[in-house]
C-alpha cells in the first residue's frame, strides 16, 4: 500500500493519477493535506500539483467520458465529502482501465458510488436553493448565510444569477468562510472579516427598515397555510431536516 | 404600510386559500428579461408546512367575500367568518417583497366571487398585469378562473399568467349539484375548453414566430375534492383521465376533504381526512401518465376501488401474476415499468446498466430497487429467484407482513411507494 499526499485540488488529484500510472503505484491510499506533517509518522509519497501532468490527464478522460460525465466528475471532487477520494480514484481506473464509456456502467461499484455523490451533491445544491433566506440590509443588498453539508456555493451560481438580477445580493458559507456576492452586474468569490460587523449594534443597524415586517409577515403566513388535523412531523422533518432550521424564517 | 391591518388580511386569506392543494410551480420557461425581477422553470418548494406540504408559491384569496354557497367550503355566503380583501398593490407589494426574499417561487391568486364572476376576475388579472409589466416581475404566476368568466378575460389573464386553472371542484355532475348548487358544470367546461384550444394554438404559433407573446406556458390544472360525495375511485380517474386527454391538462389534484362545516349534505364534522385514498389516487395518476397504464388497468368494474392496503401498481401486478417473472436484463422498459418496487429512475438505470453486463441482487439493490418486493416479480443474473408457485394474495400477505410498519407509518407520507 502506497500512500499518496496531495493539496486537494482537482489538478492535484489527476496529477496523483498521472503518478500511479507513470511509477504503478497500485494498490493506493489518497490523502489530502500537508505531506510535510504526515511524513512524520508515516511513509507518503507527496504529489506536486503539476498543470502539465493534470492537463495529460484531464485530457485523456475527456476522450473516454463525454462533456457532461467529466462535469460530474469534477463536481464528486469538489463537493468535499469526507473519505470519498477513493471512489473518485476508483473511478477514474475504471475509466482508463476499459475500452468504452463506462458512465452508466451502474453495476461497478465506483460508477453506483459517483452516481451517489452526485445524486447528494445535487440534493443539497437544491436544498440551498429553497432555504436560502435573504434579509434586506441598509444599503440594499440582500444577504443570507448558509451551512451546507457539502461544499456547494459554487454550484448556485447559475441559479441565483438568473434569477436576481436587479438587487444586489451576497450568500456566506460561514461553514466554510466563504461567499458569493452579485453586484448587479457579475457575481464574484469574497472573504469577510466578521469581527466588526458582528458586533450587536452594527447587526442591528444593518437591516433595512420594513426587514422585521416581512419577516414577520412570511412567519404569519407559514402558520396560517398550516392544517393543523393534518399534522405529520415526521414527513415535515424529512423535508426540512433540523439542522437546516436556523436559517429559516419561518423556522426561528 | 398598516402592518397591523396587513397581517390580519394575510391571516384569513391564507387560511382560506390553503385547502386547495396545488403548489406546483414548475412546467413554465420564463426567462428573466431586461435584467428584471425572477424567472419561472423548475418549481422550487422553498419550506414545509407542519403537515408536510410543499410551500412553493404565495397562496392567497384576492377576498373571501362570496355571493355563492357551495357547501363543502368555508368562504361560502352562509358561513359566519371575518371577511376580508386584498387590494390590488397589497398583493403585488407581497409578492414582490417575499420573492426577494427567497421566500417563493411566486403567487397563486384565487378568490370568492364579489359581484359576479367577471368583476373579480378583472382584479385578478390586474395584479398580473401589474406584476409583469410594472415591476418587470418574472416569477411564476398561477391565476385561478372564476367560473363563468368570460372568453375576452380569460384571453388577457393567459398573457400574464404562467399557469391558469378552473377547478372541477366534484368528480361528477351529480356531485357538483348536490353541493355546489349556484355552479353550473358548464361554466368550467367552457373556459377549460377555451384554455385548451388557446394554448395548443399559442403552441403552433410559437413554432412559426419566436417571438410570439407567451400564452399560459406552464398550462391548466384541475382541482377535484375527493370524500365530501360518494363517488368511486373509478369515477374519479376516469373523470381525471376523460379531462387529460380532451383538454390538454397539465395535472389534476385531488384534495381529500377535510370536513370544516356542519352540513347533512356532508361527512360529519369529525370524519377523517381520507388521506391514504388521496395518496392512492396520486400514485394511480402517475402510473397513467409516467408508467404507461390505462386507467382500465387500475380502475374497473370489477375493482372501483383502489386498494388502501397496497400501492395501486401492487395491486395490479397481483392481479395480472401471468405477466411476471419479467426478465431484468432482456426485458422491454415499458415491461420493467410495471415492476413493483421499481421507479423511473431505476428503470432507465437498469437499461442502461445491463448493457455492460448482466445484472444481479447485488446490482439492483445498489441501482435503488426495492428487492423485498420486486423480489416475487423479476428474474436477473443470479440462480437464486422465488420459484414457489405463489399466488398474488400469498405475495401480498408476504410483502405486507414484511413491511407491516412502514405502510401504517408510510401511508400518510406521499407519493415515493413504488
Ligand atoms: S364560489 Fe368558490 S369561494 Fe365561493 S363558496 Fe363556492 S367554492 Fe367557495
Amino acid at each position: 500500500m502506497n500512500t499518496l499526499v496531495y493539496d486537494g485540488s482537482f489538478e492535484g488529484l489527476l496529477t496523483a493519477v498521472f503518478e500511479i500510472y507513470e511509477r504503478k503505484l497500485y494498490p493506493v491510499k489518497l490523502l489530502k493535506g500537508e505531506w510535510r506533517s504526515c511524513a512524520l509518522f508515516e511513509e507518503v509519497i507527496p504529489i506536486v500539483t503539476d498543470e502539465a501532468r493534470a492537463g495529460r490527464v484531464l485530457k485523456g478522460l475527456r476522450k473516454k467520458l463525454s462533456a457532461a460525465g467529466v462535469q460530474r466528475l469534477y463536481i464528486s471532487h469538489m463537493a468535499e465529502i469526507a473519505g470519498e477520494d477513493c471512489n473518485v480514484l476508483g473511478f477514474i481506473r475504471h475509466v482508463f482501465d476499459s475500452d468504452q464509456n463506462i458512465e452508466e456502467d451502474y453495476g461497478n461499484r465506483y460508477v453506483m458510488r459517483l452516481s451517489e455523490i452526485l445524486k447528494m451533491v445535487r440534493r443539497e445544491k437544491h436544498r440551498m436553493e429553497a432555504f436560502v433566506r435573504f434579509q434586506k440590509l441598509n444599503d440594499g443588498t440582500f444577504y443570507a448565510a448558509i451551512e451546507p453539508d457539502f461544499n456547494v456555493l459554487p454550484l448556485l451560481i447559475k441559479h441565483f444569477k438568473s434569477r436576481y438580477t436587479d438587487q444586489k445580493w451576497m450568500i456566506y458559507d460561514i461553514k466554510r468562510n466563504y461567499g458569493l456576492y452579485y453586484d448587479l452586474h457579475d457575481t464574484q468569490f469574497i472573504e469577510m472579516n466578521f469581527d466588526e460587523l458582528s458586533k450587536p449594534v452594527n447587526v442591528i443597524a444593518a437591516y433595512s427598515e420594513d426587514e422585521g415586517v416581512y419577516q414577520d409577515l412570511w412567519k404569519n403566513y407559514f402558520n396560517s397555510i398550516n392544517i393543523a388535523s393534518r399534522k405529520n412531523t415526521r414527513l415535515h422533518v424529512r423535508h426540512i431536516p433540523r439542522r437546516y432550521w436556523r436559517h429559516l424564517t419561518e423556522k426561528i | 404600510m398598516n402592518v397591523g391591518r396587513i397581517t390580519e388580511k394575510l391571516n384569513i386569506l391564507a387560511d382560506a386559500a390553503k385547502y386547495d392543494v396545488s403548489c406546483a410551480s414548475s412546467g413554465s420557461n420564463r426567462k428573466n428579461k431586461d435584467k428584471g425581477l425572477g424567472n419561472a422553470s423548475n418549481g422550487i418548494c422553498h419550506s414545509y408546512t407542519e403537515d408536510g406540504r410543499c410551500v412553493s408559491l404565495l397562496k392567497i384569496l384576492l377576498t373571501n367575500h362570496c355571493i355563492f354557497d357551495c357547501a363543502y367550503c368555508v368562504s361560502r355566503k352562509n358561513n359566519d367568518i371575518k371577511r376580508a380583501a386584498f387590494t390590488v398593490q397589497e398583493v403585488v407589494d407581497l409578492t414582490i417583497n417575499f420573492y426577494r426574499r427567497n421566500y417563493i417561487e411566486g403567487l397563486f391568486l384565487s378568490s370568492g366571487i364579489f359581484k359576479n364572476a367577471d368583476y373579480t376576475m378583472e382584479r385578478l388579472v390586474h395584479v398580473a398585469k401589474k406584476l409583469r409589466t410594472e415591476h418587470n416581475f418574472n416569477g411564476y404566476i398561477h391565476l385561478k378562473s372564476i367560473p363563468g368568466v368570460s372568453a375576452e378575460l380569460m384571453q388577457e389573464a393567459g398573457l400574464y399568467a404562467d399557469r391558469l386553472s378552473v377547478n372541477l371542484e366534484m368528480p361528477t355532475e351529480a356531485g357538483l349539484k348536490l353541493l355546489a348548487p349556484d355552479k353550473n358544470r358548464q361554466d368550467m367546461i367552457d373556459p377549460m375548453h377555451f384554455l385548451s384550444r388557446e394554448i395548443i394554438r399559442n403552441t403552433e404559433e410559437k413554432k412559426l414566430f419566436k417571438n410570439a407573446p407567451m400564452f399560459a406556458p406552464a398550462g391548466q390544472s384541475t382541482q377535484v375534492i375527493v370524500g365530501a360525495t360518494p363517488e368511486s375511485d373509478q369515477q374519479v380517474l376516469q373523470s381525471a383521465n376523460y379531462f387529460y386527454r380532451n383538454f390538454n391538462l397539465k395535472r389534476v389534484y385531488y384534495s381529500g376533504y377535510v370536513p370544516v362545516l356542519a352540513d347533512r349534505r356532508l361527512p360529519a364534522l369529525n370524519t377523517a381526512v381520507p388521506l391514504v385514498r388521496e395518496n392512492r389516487l396520486y400514485q394511480a395518476d402517475w402510473l397513467m401518465r409516467f408508467y404507461g397504464f390505462h386507467v382500465n388497468e387500475i380502475v374497473n368494474n370489477q375493482n372501483p376501488l383502489l386498494d388502501l392496503d397496497i400501492d395501486p401498481k401492487l395491486s395490479w401486478a397481483i392481479r395480472n401474476m401471468q405477466a411476471f417473472p419479467v426478465d431484468i436484463n432482456k426485458a422491454d422498459l415499458q415491461l420493467i415499468l410495471r415492476v413493483p418496487g421499481i421507479g423511473l429512475l431505476s428503470a432507465q438505470k437498469i437499461v442502461a446498466a445491463r448493457k455492460f453486463a448482466g445484472l444481479g441482487w447485488e446490482q439492483l439493490k445498489k441501482i435503488g430497487v426495492a428487492i423485498n418486493r420486486a423480489r416475487y416479480f423479476i428474474t436477473c443474473k443470479s440462480n437464486e429467484f422465488e420459484r414457489r408457485d405463489l399466488t398474488g394474495q400469498n405475495i401480498k400477505q408476504f410483502i405486507m407482513a414484511q413491511s407491516q410498519s412502514k405502510y401504517i407509518k408510510n401511508t400518510q407520507t406521499q407519493l415515493n411507494l413504488f
